[in-house]
């Protein structure tokens, strides 16, 4: 059986649908977190998949996800630095709680 | 002639305006009064030497080879130039009436300026206070008087108009912590303010057909060699009326445009010169300070509508019907204040009816002035009566108000027989009424007798109702000259010293008023005024059967005041019970003021005012307020949406995308 484009993209897709679910229904901020990483690394999936099947002989795809690898981490670090930030003025990391700002 | 001394007259007041209005409070109260005295003496000096120099100098820019009077303009500076043709210039025209106007306007002023050194203090003498600003105020009025007279255009004159009024307002208003004084010194702005609407319309349509202003434009002709030198000429005012005629507007509502212009122009002067109806403001401007009311409501400022018809006149000449408007105004007003002035209390109230009345007076003696019957006498005679009745009703006023500032009321009622105790103000107020009744040789018997000539050249039945109010005239002067000189002792009130006379600068203004009163009726006036400036002398056309019957008249009418006045009995009262719906309405002046009340307050207010208010505050303020409520109300209710809740965003971005995929697909399929 030959390896087609679907075998990446469909687990893929799932862990993107999963990322999204997670985005919406969780409640704790890391784990909210946690989902995003889920689909910003599916993203990153369909793009190597893309360059290998659609474009093989070019290597544009590889590298934006190597930025896009980077970027997340450094944006986690950002992400995961607020958090703590937020935990200690509030004790708290539930964010449909953090409603302190609002009108 | 050379302009520095025109140009003098017109800055010195207002330099004197500027200096007591900006460092008045910095000087001491004597030294501003004579600042201004001493500005206004100059003054004087200098209009009586350019009078004098136009009259009697026999320069050939004043008077024509055969004698007639020529308009000079002496300077005529561009002052705004909008456009090519909309130029307003301010300058300094000097013809007859400019030159007579000026040496009555300084004289009185200067009277005025003299006599209120004394007026204004009280018997301890403390000065009053605001003191300066009266001076500063008396100036200003001065100043925008001459510039009025001397106007070379209508607009100028429109500008200095505007100003008398706004210093009227100010002086009437003088005592502004008095409510009476300040609703009085409104009124009288708003009312002529409302006058002078028509003026403005009237100089626009007048200016807009014949695309100038100027006064010798519309009624003279060039005097050929002679630059800015003018000949009244009747052809001129003839083409400015075929301009009209030509125009594609020859009639609106069934007269001429030129008549309607000249009509809306002589509202304006109706209004400064308090005719019927618009006369209600003058009894109540005598809030003011008296000398105010000497200067400003009785000799000056108020017969500036009676200078303007004539500076007009030959134009009116040519419309015939407005001058017959003129007439009819007059003779009506005439005799209303007439009536009226015989049921006042108030001697100021009787002295600004009588006022008004003799305005009147000379409204129809120009109203019933035509070439052709004696050479234009009424005219000549109109001029001639503002020329003596500034003077004798200026010095009524002044001597009204020595009797005031001595008993401390403006009601006769509380004088009674003052002649022992005030013989100055007794003598001088003496020859005032009778130079107001128009008893020989007392210069209003000279006046008042030209304008009953004149209106006998017109029609008999405006002499005879005329003749009539000159009666009453007579009459109700002499009762206010007894009911305060004598009627019965006089008792001054306990703890009071008995009134006395008024010191030197309050009297000498009376005597030299007084002095004039007696011999101004001598003056050749014919030689020097009349409506073309040919010379013309009167005597030879005075009419002397008419100067008997006016003379028998008010020798009547006086001894009628007598018999009733004169003397402490129950005459008067009898007479107020014979007729009691009469003597109420004039003592209530016809209830004018409660019809404009009523018009205002009932009709304007009510009728009109309220239901525009009731629509601003319900119908457009509302339809504002109801846009922000729903406003407001709208954004309340979709505020939860901007939660802050990203998940909540992205569900909602989801739905949306998912819902837009699947009508794409349904749409493709």
């Amino acid at each position: 059986m030959e390896i087609t484009a679907i075998f990446y993209l469909l687990p893929a897709l799932l862990m993107f649908c999963a990322g999204v679910y997670g985005f919406i229904t969780r409640k704790n901020m890391i784990a909210i977190l946690i989902s995003l990483e889920l689909m910003l690394n599916a993203v990153d999936v369909f793009f190597v998949v893309f360059n290998r099947y659609l474009h093989p002989g070019q290597l544009e795809g590889m590298f934006f996800t190597l930025f896009a690898i980077a970027i997340a981490a450094a944006e986690t670090a950002l992400a995961i630095a607020i958090i703590i930030n937020i935990f200690r003025a509030t004790k708290n990391v539930d964010v449909r709680g953090l409603n302190e700002m609002k009108f | 002639m050379d302009a520095t001394l025109p140009l003098l007259i017109l800055v010195i007041p207002l330099a004197m305006f500027l200096l007591l209005g900006l460092f008045g409070n910095k000087m001491s109260h004597p030294l501003a009064g004579t600042l201004g005295t001493l500005g206004m003496g100059t003054t004087l000096v200098l209009a009586y030497t350019v009078a004098f120099t136009y009259f009697f100098s026999g320069d050939p820019t004043f008077i024509a080879e055969n004698g007639d009077r020529l308009q000079h303009v002496v300077f005529n500076q561009t002052w705004l130039a909008f456009t090519q043709n909309l130029v307003i210039k301010l300058g300094f025209l000097l013809d007859p009436i400019s030159a007579m106007m000026l040496v009555v306007i300084t004289t009185i002023s200067f009277m005025v300026h003299l006599y209120s050194m004394g007026y204004m203090r009280d018997h301890h003498g403390v000065y009053e206070h605001g003191f300066q600003r009266f001076y500063a105020f008396l100036s200003l009025f001065s100043f925008s008087m001459l510039g009025l007279v001397v106007a070379t255009n209508i607009f100028q004159m429109y500008i200095f108009w505007e100003l008398v009024g706004a210093s009227s307002y100010l002086l009437i208003g003088f005592y502004y912590t008095k409510p009476s004084a300040v609703s009085a010194s409104k009124k009288a702005f708003i009312v002529t303010r409302f006058a002078d609407l028509g003026f403005l319309i009237g100089i626009l349509v007048l200016s807009f057909y014949t695309q100038t202003f100027n006064f010798v434009e519309f009624t003279s002709a060039p005097v050929e060699g002679l630059l800015d030198t003018y000949q009244v000429n009747i052809a001129t005012s003839e083409g400015i009326r075929n301009i009209f005629a030509s125009a594609q507007a020859s009639t609106f509502m069934g007269a001429s445009v030129l008549t309607w212009a000249l009509v809306l122009i002589f509202m304006g002067g109706m209004g400064k010169s308090a005719m019927m109806p618009l006369h209600i403001w003058l009894p109540d401007a005598m809030e003011g300070p008296t000398p105010v009311s000497a200067l400003i409501h009785a000799a000056t400022m108020v017969v500036a509508g009676v200078y303007l018809v004539a500076r007009l006149f030959p134009l009116y000449l040519m419309e015939t019907a407005a001058l017959d408007i003129i007439t009819v105004v007059g003779a009506i007003t005439a005799l209303y204040a007439a009536m009226v002035a015989c049921a006042q209390i108030d001697i100021k109230r009787v002295l600004a009816f009588s006022t008004i009345s003799q305005i009147a007076f000379m409204m129809v003696s120009l109203g019933v002035a035509r070439p052709d019957f004696h050479e234009g006498l009424g005219y000549m005679a109109s001029m001639f009566h503002l020329f003596t009745h500034a003077m004798f009703k200026a010095l009524l006023f002044l001597g009204a108000g020595a009797l005031i500032h001595a008993i401390g009321s403006n009601d006769y009622t509380e004088m009674h027989g003052l002649r022992k105790h005030m013989p100055i103000t007794h003598w001088t107020f003496l020859i005032g009424c009778l130079a107001i009744a128009g008893i020989i040789p007392f210069s209003g018997f000279f006046s008042k007798d030209e304008i009953l000539s004149s209106c006998l050249g017109n029609s008999t039945f405006v002499y005879i109702w005329m003749s009539a109010v000159a009666a009453l005239t007579a009459f109700y002067m002499f009762r206010l000259y007894y009911l305060i000189f004598w009627w019965k002792e006089h008792e001054t009130p306990a703890g009071h010293h008995a009134p006395h006379d008024q010191p030197w600068t309050m009297s000498l203004p009376l005597i030299i008023l007084a002095a004039i009163s007696c011999v101004a009726g001598f003056i050749p006036f014919g030689n020097f005024v009349s409506w073309n400036g040919e010379p013309y002398d009167f005597m030879s056309h005075f009419d002397w059967s008419v100067a008997a019957v006016s003379l028998c008249v008010a020798i009547l009418a006086i001894a009628f005041a007598t018999v009733m006045y004169r003397k402490e009995n129950p005459l008067p009262a009898k007479f107020k019970n014979a007729m009691p719906a009469l003597w109420r309405w004039c003592h209530h002046r016809f209830y004018w003021d409660e019809l404009y009340m009523f018009i205002t307050h009932k009709i304007i207010f009510g009728l009109i005012c309220k239901p525009i208010a009731w629509f601003d505050r319900h119908i457009i303020d509302g339809s504002m307020d109801a846009m922000a409520t729903v406003t407001n109300k709208a954004s309340e209710g979709i505020k939860p949406l901007q939660s802050g809740q990203i998940q909540f965003y992205v569900w909602v971005y989801l739905i949306g995308a998912l819902l837009l995929g699947g009508i794409t697909a349904i749409c493709l399929m």
